[in-house]
């Protein structure tokens, strides 16, 4: 099935449509593709779970963390239609941005409130190995 | 230990009862209200007699024109204002009296929601809608475009921060206000189970969303909607501003909205967020609100630094020096604003590593500014400066705001820190920037912009008592808490022991009572300009000699802002045009495409005002049926498709002869 | 863009003319697509508090269930393939509203509620087992912030679902109009966004839950 052009058939003079059709174009090649993507890079983090293959906790994170930042950005291109062009480059900018604040928000969250727990509830020991994410532990 | 178990709910009234009604044993709130009842039966009178109801819907509530908006907004602000200096008075008076028997005449309990109201009131319901207004007012017209990109988005964002305020108002009578300060850090969760904190949590919930969906509008309105010709490097710097500001709204205030969502979850459903027990953490609500703390302060000064520099450059008869580094400056200060946050809380045990790394950080977010204000000094030099009173509130600010940030840049230290949080110290920096940054914005930008939307200029005199009133006073009022708080006086507490501080205080409370005055004088100052507006007419609609496009249309402008679309070629748009002779076209006139009003926005924004009624005092089959009816309003609206008109050419041709007439008869 | 400018400036010597104005009536570019990304963005911040939420609170049992005792992968991983599926019927629905298809159109999107239904239903299954348990979202901050950042996704795609539903009575009513087709586009990047987000859901919070 070939790509088709959106038919730009609409010639009324609704001053909110111009001559752009809202949106990027999609086709079905993309779609599948990203579709068998996400697919692959989904089934191969559950099994490395539920087979429990990586031994090494930290390993295991960063491997995840790598396979979701990878689907994520399949999606971004194959649904999303993500690219430079669109809007004006205004879309990726945005996104860029976003994802700067998202990181600093969620990064900076997780390194201030992991030293202060650490500092401030000294006596509590650790139940898990220190990792990047805070200690948590209830109180007895 | 959720809230929802205490009191016995009624199944329509939950815990609304004759005892949340504070009559009784509150003076001063019932003497409010009565105040109030009666303003408003006059104010409802008045517009009944002189059969305002009519227009008021149809011209000024459903109306989707940014520039209706934007004066709203800015009613909205000053009367706000009132309202959150009024808890000024009140708490200076307070402590001015309060020391050693006597406990003054506000018990603690009282006293902490008036802090608290003081503060949310004047961040988010006269700060914001102040600074939104005039974004919302200028932003189309600096562009040259008709409206902004979603008009009923932005009547609904209006609709939905005065349902804020209606609520921050209704605690006033109805149960009582928060007690946890502006911030909500000091009573978290399930310990305090009075109305308090959930007016607070909804009035901020509401208020946000408009917020949130005007920074969008904004942001959309300037990428797509300038007229040819405008490059970004050829907006006008206040343009500038507005996109850097409604990017750090879009960018921080969903982060208010989580840790309200949290915050709101532990107390109505038992969740363990901010608990101390069942591994809560309090500490994690400190982290997440400041997050969106910061950058909102950031917010509320940016859009100021705009106003200033347009003021400078028209009264100083000179281009912005230095546009280039003044847009990098802004985008820096965007960017840095969401790197400082913890300076907020440097005592609360994050060790060396993190307190060095955030006061770096917010040492460096000084130096933009500091570039700023040089820019400043540098295009009044050798310019032809008139000191009219947008350039005395200018001034003004660049002495006040100077000192403020130096303050701040000692507090960034975190040894200093150390001593001076939540000092009086702190109070007066924060105050010295606000005051000296944003509020002198608002004025210099209403004394300048007032023409323009209202087509008359502001009386002088009143105005310059205003200014200096607020002037001497605000330095009066503050510089006595610097004081205080270099000696170790703490924040938010409503009686002393130690005697001597007590001088300090009363000065303080002068300070305040000046400001009183000054504010008094605005509105002196409002009502003798309408009474002698004829006499203060603007004609021309460039009544300063202007350099961007907002001077080119009449004042106040046409609902559809320009005739014919401007085309671009310099910065300064509008002087450009008049430097090379441009002459203002006669004939052409062409019917103009305008989206139509509405009354969607201020239905929604009510049914969810009822809804967050509702929330607080557990009606929770009203909030229910509010909610359903929130949406199916919402889904209503979209079944509209028919939301513009044409204005007929006749109409232009009209309205641009009559502009023609009087350019004749005045110029 | 071809406009006729009037020329309204009149030369005084060594100033050239320029044009100073449109003619014509503006055509800016519709922003609904910009705003809604824009919009998006917003959601993805709110998003991001709740994993950093996560991220602090996500250890702290409270002595009571942990992530490796609850979650069952192999659900997880049937929600996961019935909202990927979800997107790709939704990217099929776009390929039909390409081709101006009505009916294909409304085909597809209907396609697409039944697997974000499947995808709910089975969520709130989940839900009321933990809750059935003694694992609801008071036991713990743990549980507290599993039950809100999963609700919230939840939440999401409950609002899509009642959004794809008006859109197609919408569609069914008026047809492949322009403005339609603004929706379904704001709607596409809805539903593939909140596909997105879940990927995090899954590898952060289930996943590596119960590592």
């Amino acid at each position: 099935m070939s790509a088709q052009h959106a038919t730009h058939a609409h010639d009324a003079h609704g001053h909110d449509d111009h001559h752009h059709d809202a949106g990027p174009h999609s086709t079905f090649s993309g779609y599948v593709t990203g579709f068998v993507l996400s697919v692959i890079l989904t089934a191969i983090p559950f099994w490395l779970v539920m087979a429990k293959v990586i031994a090494d906790r930290n390993t295991a994170v960063l491997v995840l963390g790598g396979f979701a930042v990878i689907q994520i950005l399949v999606h971004m291109v194959f649904f999303l239609h993500m690219n430079g062009k669109i809007e004006g480059g205004w879309t990726l900018l945005s996104t860029i941005f976003t994802v700067v604040f998202v990181a600093i928000a969620i990064a900076g969250t997780l390194w201030v409130m992991f030293h202060m727990n650490a500092n401030m509830m000294p006596e509590h020991p650790t139940p898990t190995p220190p990792t990047h994410e805070a200690p948590g532990h209830s109180t007895p | 230990m959720s809230s929802e178990t205490l009191s016995p709910s009624h199944w329509a009234l939950g815990r609304l009862s004759w005892d949340a009604v504070p009559m009784a044993h509150e003076p001063i709130v019932l003497a409010t209200f009565i105040a109030v009842v009666l303003g408003g039966l006059v104010v409802l009178a008045g517009i009944t007699k002189f059969r305002l109801w009519g227009p008021l819907w149809r011209d000024w509530i459903c109306s989707i024109d940014h520039k209706r908006i934007g004066i709203m907004y800015m009613i909205l602000g000053l009367v706000m204002l009132l309202r959150g200096f009024a808890d000024a008075v009140m708490m200076r008076l307070q402590q001015a009296m309060a020391f050693g028997d006597n406990m003054g005449y506000l018990p603690p309990h009282h006293y902490d929601q008036i802090f608290t109201a003081h503060g949310v009131i004047m961040i988010f319901f006269v700060a914001m809608p102040l600074v939104t207004g005039l974004m919302n007012y200028l932003v189309p017209l600096q562009i040259g475009a008709r409206d902004v990109s979603f008009p009923f988005l932005n009547n609904f964002s209006f609709w939905m921060t005065t349902a804020g305020a209606v609520l921050v108002m209704v605690s006033l009578f109805l149960g009582e206000f928060s007690t946890s300060g502006w911030l909500a850090l000091s009573n978290l969760g399930a310990q305090s189970p009075s109305t308090g904190l959930d007016y607070y949590i909804w009035a901020l919930q509401i208020a946000g969303v408009g917020t949130t969906l005007s920074g969008i509008n904004l942001i959309v309105t300037i990428i797509k909607m300038r007229a040819p010709g405008m490059s970004l490097m050829k907006m006008p710097v206040f343009t500038w501003t507005a996109l850097c500001t409604n990017a750090l709204i879009v960018a921080s205030f969903p982060v208010l909205t989580a840790a309200l969502v949290l915050m709101s979850l532990d107390r109505y459903v038992g969740t363990n967020f901010f608990t101390n027990e069942l591994g809560g953490n309090p500490m994690l609500y400190v982290n997440l609100i400041w997050i969106w703390g910061h950058p909102e302060v950031y917010i509320l000064v940016l859009p100021a630094f705009g106003v200033f520099s347009e003021v400078v450059a028209t009264f100083s008869k000179k281009r912005l020096f230095g546009y280039t580094s003044m847009v990098y400056a802004t985008v820096c200060i965007t960017i840095l604003s969401y790197l400082v946050w913890l300076h907020h809380f440097f005592t609360m045990g994050s060790g060396a590593s993190v307190n060095t790394f955030f006061g770096i950080t917010t040492m460096i977010i000084s130096i933009p500014t500091g570039a700023k204000i040089f820019n400043w000094l540098f295009t009044m030099y050798k310019g032809r400066i008139r000191f009219e009173l947008p350039m005395m509130w200018t001034v003004a600010f660049m002495v006040t705001f100077a000192i403020g940030g130096m303050t701040g840049v000692l507090l960034a230290v975190p040894p200093a820190d150390f001593v001076l949080h939540n000092s009086l110290f702190l109070i007066a920096h924060f105050h010295n920037v606000i005051i000296g940054g944003v509020v002198f914005a608002m004025f210099a930008g209403i004394n300048y912009w007032y023409p323009k939307a209202f087509g008359y200029k502001l009386d002088r005199t009143w105005g310059v008592r205003s200014f200096w009133l607020w002037l001497v006073g605000f330095w009066v009022a503050f510089t006595p808490l610097y004081v205080l708080g270099l000696m170790g006086v703490t924040r938010r507490a409503n009686h002393f022991e130690d005697q001597s501080l007590q001088i300090w205080f009363v000065i303080a409370a002068i300070g305040a009572a000046m400001i009183a005055a000054g504010i008094g004088c605005f509105l002196i100052q409002l009502v003798v300009s309408f009474l002698k507006r004829e006499q203060l007419r603007d004609w021309t609609g460039d009544p300063w000699d202007g350099r961007t496009l907002e001077w080119a249309t009449s004042s106040p402008p046409p609902n559809y802002n320009f005739a014919f679309t401007p085309v671009v070629h310099e910065i300064d748009a509008w002087w450009d045009m008049k430097k090379h002779g441009y002459k203002r076209p006669l004939a052409g006139f062409q019917p103009i495409h305008m989206p139509a009003n509405t009354g969607a926005g201020v239905v929604i924004s009510g049914l969810s005002l009822v809804f967050g009624f509702a929330l607080i005092w557990h009606m929770w089959l009203l909030a229910g049926v509010s909610f359903a009816a929130v949406v199916l309003a919402a889904i209503i609206h979209t079944f509209n498709y028919k939301r513009d008109f044409y204005i007929p050419a006749s109409e232009v041709i009209s309205t641009e002869e009559a502009r023609t007439l009087h350019l004749a008869r005045h110029v | 863009m071809s406009d006729i400018r009037i020329h309204a400036g009149a030369a005084a010597g060594a100033l050239a003319p320029r044009e100073y104005h449109l003619a014509h009536e503006p055509h800016p570019e519709n922003g609904t697509a910009l705003g809604f990304w824009l919009y998006l963005m917003s959601d993805c911040l709110i998003f991001a508090a709740l994993f950093a939420t996560y991220g602090v609170l996500g250890r702290s049992y409270a002595a009571g269930p942990t992530g490796a005792q609850l979650f069952d992968l192999t659900l997880v991983a049937i929600n996961t393939a019935f909202l990927l599926l979800s997107s790709i019927t939704f990217g099929f629905a776009m390929l039909r509203k390409q081709l101006g298809d009505v009916k294909g159109t409304l085909l597809w999107l209907a396609v697409t509620g039944v697997f974000g239904l499947c995808f709910l239903g089975l969520e709130l299954y989940e839900f009321s087992h933990l809750l059935h348990e003694g694992a609801g979202p008071q036991r713990s901050a743990f549980l507290s912030a599993f039950f809100t950042l999963v609700g919230t996704h939840g939440l999401h795609v409950t609002f899509g679902l009642i959004w794809l539903v008006v859109l197609m009575v919408q569609i069914g009513k008026h047809g492949l109009i322009p403005e339609n087709n603004r929706r379904l586009m704001c709607l596409s990047m809805f539903w593939h966004f909140l596909d997105v987000v879940w990927i995090g859901v899954f590898t952060f919070v289930y996943l590596m839950g119960v590592l």
